[in-house]
């Protein structure tokens, strides 16, 4: 067991870190970008980017210009001017809509095949090679699959999804359904209860943690994923906007974006935490 | 306006009419073919001309139709070679004619070429090269008919090369250097490898040449993947704006006047949607003829620049379409026709194209080089838009090219093929 440490020292040895490295990254970018060189035709300058004027070239941004961008996108988030032109959150809303949906087919397919498969010995003999080889395949190689035989880009991306999520839930519901013990099992024969039965009141309330902890897992691959589906699909979407500001060579914001995915995912993985604890059982 | 349709009936609503009247008047499918084998096609509809109004039937399918559709998708690429294509939307060309476009930013060229043949787009930007290659179906499962409605933009590429090569400026150094081309159905790899093979080096052993998405050359660039690109405008001058590169030539001193990027649309459109088609035929002469007007180029550069469009800064934008820019090499050169916007799609580049992707081996068997170029370059469907415009049109199809210091004569395409010592 770990000693138990003070939130509030904890919290502020977090803050010092980030400090240190925020200072550091700005410090270690004061005045780069300055060539140095020998000064140019102003008229030549004028049509050249900042850093480019002096001789040099446009460094990486520094914190403080982040945060400044940062503000700015945060303070109108849902607009839309056009098809191209669309709010920081309206990206991510777009985002998380893909995932939710890609993540709940996949729950309402893994949960009850795993059950089948946890409850038959036979069933899972058989389908595991089958599990075993999918399982690693990277999304990105199922997208020109999908692309090329859904023939639409954005059903394609849930496509991705799904097929990328739904195999540590169906492994691990597989595992929690497998592993519940004999004696419960004998219990609820002992009282004839019916297999439905069974299934609902003992089985399911005891394999809950170990599916929680399979949707855990699986709804943070659903997000890796949206990031890499969208930027080959484009449209829409937070991996979209990140594709399009590396298309604009905009550092700054690219910076942002894996705040913001990294913040969004952290979101995601607390509500699932919070469903797992509330089905936790203790003997 | 009908009167100045080709009394001929030529084009490919003209087309049409014609197919369909053969049909109508030998309906077994083995006569019409058996006759139209014997005597022609030209001769069997001359004889039925004189017992059928075939003239006015003809006309009347060109007469300018109210669209089947109004509301399209048209996908485009973020660069200034689309200019028409985007800035009839700020700037009302669409409305105009009566459509309601919405014009999508899409991630590549191979990915607006699988939208656009899933159909997600009614039209599209493409490379000019691409719907050449759709629909012979090379680089594709199975032939893909697409067709150019009208060029886009002339000239605008260039060559940028990274800093550190300042002093390499004849190609013949460049040995084992790496390049980069948007696509491998682009002019960009055609005129490179022409280029690098004028100074005797072969493009597939001497240096590298791959694909990359023009928004990821800079980045490229900058981390040295690649020692330079022959790609399209704003990469060239976002380069010299972010200090990362110098542009070392700019295409329109290979082959002035060489058509670059291109409004597609399924070759199908043409028969199944007059109305639409013509439609926007109209509104894209326009907005190209618009976008070419020295005097108007400001104005349309800032329409564009926004994050809705190119998403670029604007001077960056301005630089190319006004042509007054720095190169790179501390010097403010002043090309006013760095880049230009012309619709029509002359015969005689699809055919230097054909050309081009035989030599390199991309196209492995032999063609009808004008027959191929009289499908997929509708010519007479830009020619009748633009006189309907009141644009000057050009007298004829095939025209004589100066590329790269040598006379390019359409009608001998095997003559000027065989002149190349380095070829596959």
């Amino acid at each position: 067991m770990q000693r138990e440490v003070s939130a509030w020292r904890a919290a502020l040895l977090s803050l010092v870190i980030l400090a240190l490295f925020l200072g550091g990254w700005e410090l270690a970018l004061q005045g780069a970008g300055q060539g140095g060189g020998p000064a140019l035709d102003p008229e030549y300058a004028a049509l050249l980017g900042q850093a480019a004027a002096t001789g040099g070239q446009t460094p990486m941004p520094k914190p403080s210009e982040i945060g400044r961008r940062l503000f700015q996108l945060l303070s109108d988030p849902f607009y839309i001017r056009g098809p191209n032109d669309q709010g920081i959150g309206i990206q991510i809303a777009w985002s998380l809509g893909r995932v939710l949906l890609g993540f709940g087919i996949a729950a309402l397919v893994a949960i009850p095949l795993g059950f089948v498969i946890g409850m038959s010995p036979l069933l899972n003999a058989a389908l595991n090679p089958f599990i075993q080889v999918l399982r690693p395949v990277s999304p990105l190689a199922w997208m020109p699959l999908a692309l090329f035989t859904i023939q639409d880009s954005s059903i394609s991306a849930v496509f991705v999804i799904f097929i990328c999520s739904i195999w540590p839930m169906l492994l691990n519901t597989a595992f929690g359904v497998s592993a519940v013990r004999r004696e419960w099992l004998n219990v609820a024969r002992t009282l004839e209860a019916g297999t439905w039965r069974t299934a609902f009141r003992v089985i399911l309330p005891a394999a809950a943690p170990t599916i929680l902890t399979g949707m855990r897992i699986s709804i943070g691959i659903a997000w890796l994923v949206i990031v890499a589906a969208e930027m080959l699909v484009g449209g829409t979407g937070i991996g979209y906007w990140v594709w399009n500001q590396w298309n604009n060579l905009s550092i700054a914001d690219i910076c942002i974006a894996i705040l913001m995915i990294g913040l969004v995912g952290l979101a995601l993985d607390r509500l699932l935490g919070l469903a797992a604890r509330a089905v936790a059982w203790n003997e | 306006m009908a009167c100045d349709t080709p009394a001929d009936g030529t084009g490919a609503i003209g087309q049409a009419v014609d197919e369909a009247v053969l049909r109508a008047t030998f309906p077994d499918a083995a006569t019409r073919r058996a006759m139209v084998t014997t005597f022609g096609a030209a001769t069997l509809l001359a004889a039925i001309a004189d017992v059928l109004p075939l003239g006015i039937a003809r006309e009347a399918m060109a007469q300018p139709a109210t669209p089947e559709k109004r509301d399209l998708r048209i996908g485009f690429i973020a660069i200034t070679c689309a200019t028409p294509i985007i800035m009839a939307d700020p700037m009302g060309f669409y409305r105009k004619h009566g459509l309601n476009v919405e014009v999508i930013r899409t991630a590549g060229w191979a990915v607006i070429r699988d939208r656009a043949i899933a159909r997600e787009f009614d039209a599209a930007h493409m490379l000019a090269p691409m719907p050449l290659a759709m629909s012979l179906g090379v680089g594709v499962a199975s032939p893909q008919p697409w067709a150019v409605a009208a060029i886009e933009n002339v000239n605008g590429q260039a060559i940028t090369l990274a800093n550190k090569h300042r002093d390499k400026r004849n190609p013949a150094n460049w040995r084992g250097m790496r390049f980069a081309v948007p696509f491998d159905f682009s002019i960009h790899n055609y005129l490179l490898r022409a280029y690098v093979a004028e100074a005797g080096l072969d493009p597939d052993r001497d240096i590298q040449i791959r694909s990359v998405p023009p928004p990821e050359m800079v980045a490229n660039l900058r981390a040295e993947n690649i020692d330079g690109f022959l790609g399209p405008d704003p990469f060239n001058q976002r380069a010299v704006f972010d200090g990362v590169g110098f542009i070392h030539l700019l295409t329109k001193t290979l082959w002035d006047g060489h058509p670059c990027c291109a409004f597609a649309v399924p070759a199908s459109m043409p028969r199944e949607m007059p109305g639409t088609f013509a439609a926007l035929m109209r509104a894209i002469v326009e907005a190209t003829a618009y976008s070419n007007a020295p005097a108007n180029r400001r104005e349309v550069a800032a329409a564009i620049a926004g994050p809705n469009y190119l998403n670029q800064p604007q001077t960056v934008i301005e630089q190319v379409l006004t042509g007054t820019f720095a190169d790179g090499l501390g010097q403010v050169q002043r090309v006013p026709d760095r880049v230009g916007f012309q619709p029509f799609p002359y015969h005689s580049m699809a055919i230097w194209i054909l050309t081009q992707m035989r030599r390199w081996g991309q196209l492995t068997r032999e063609v009808d080089y004008a027959a191929v170029a009289n499908q997929v370059f509708l010519a007479l469907d830009a020619g009748r838009a633009m006189r309907e415009l009141g644009l000057e049109v050009p007298a004829d199809t095939m025209r004589r090219e100066r590329i790269l210091g040598r006379d390019f004569d359409p009608a001998q395409p095997d003559a000027y093929l065989a002149s190349f010592a380095i070829r596959r």
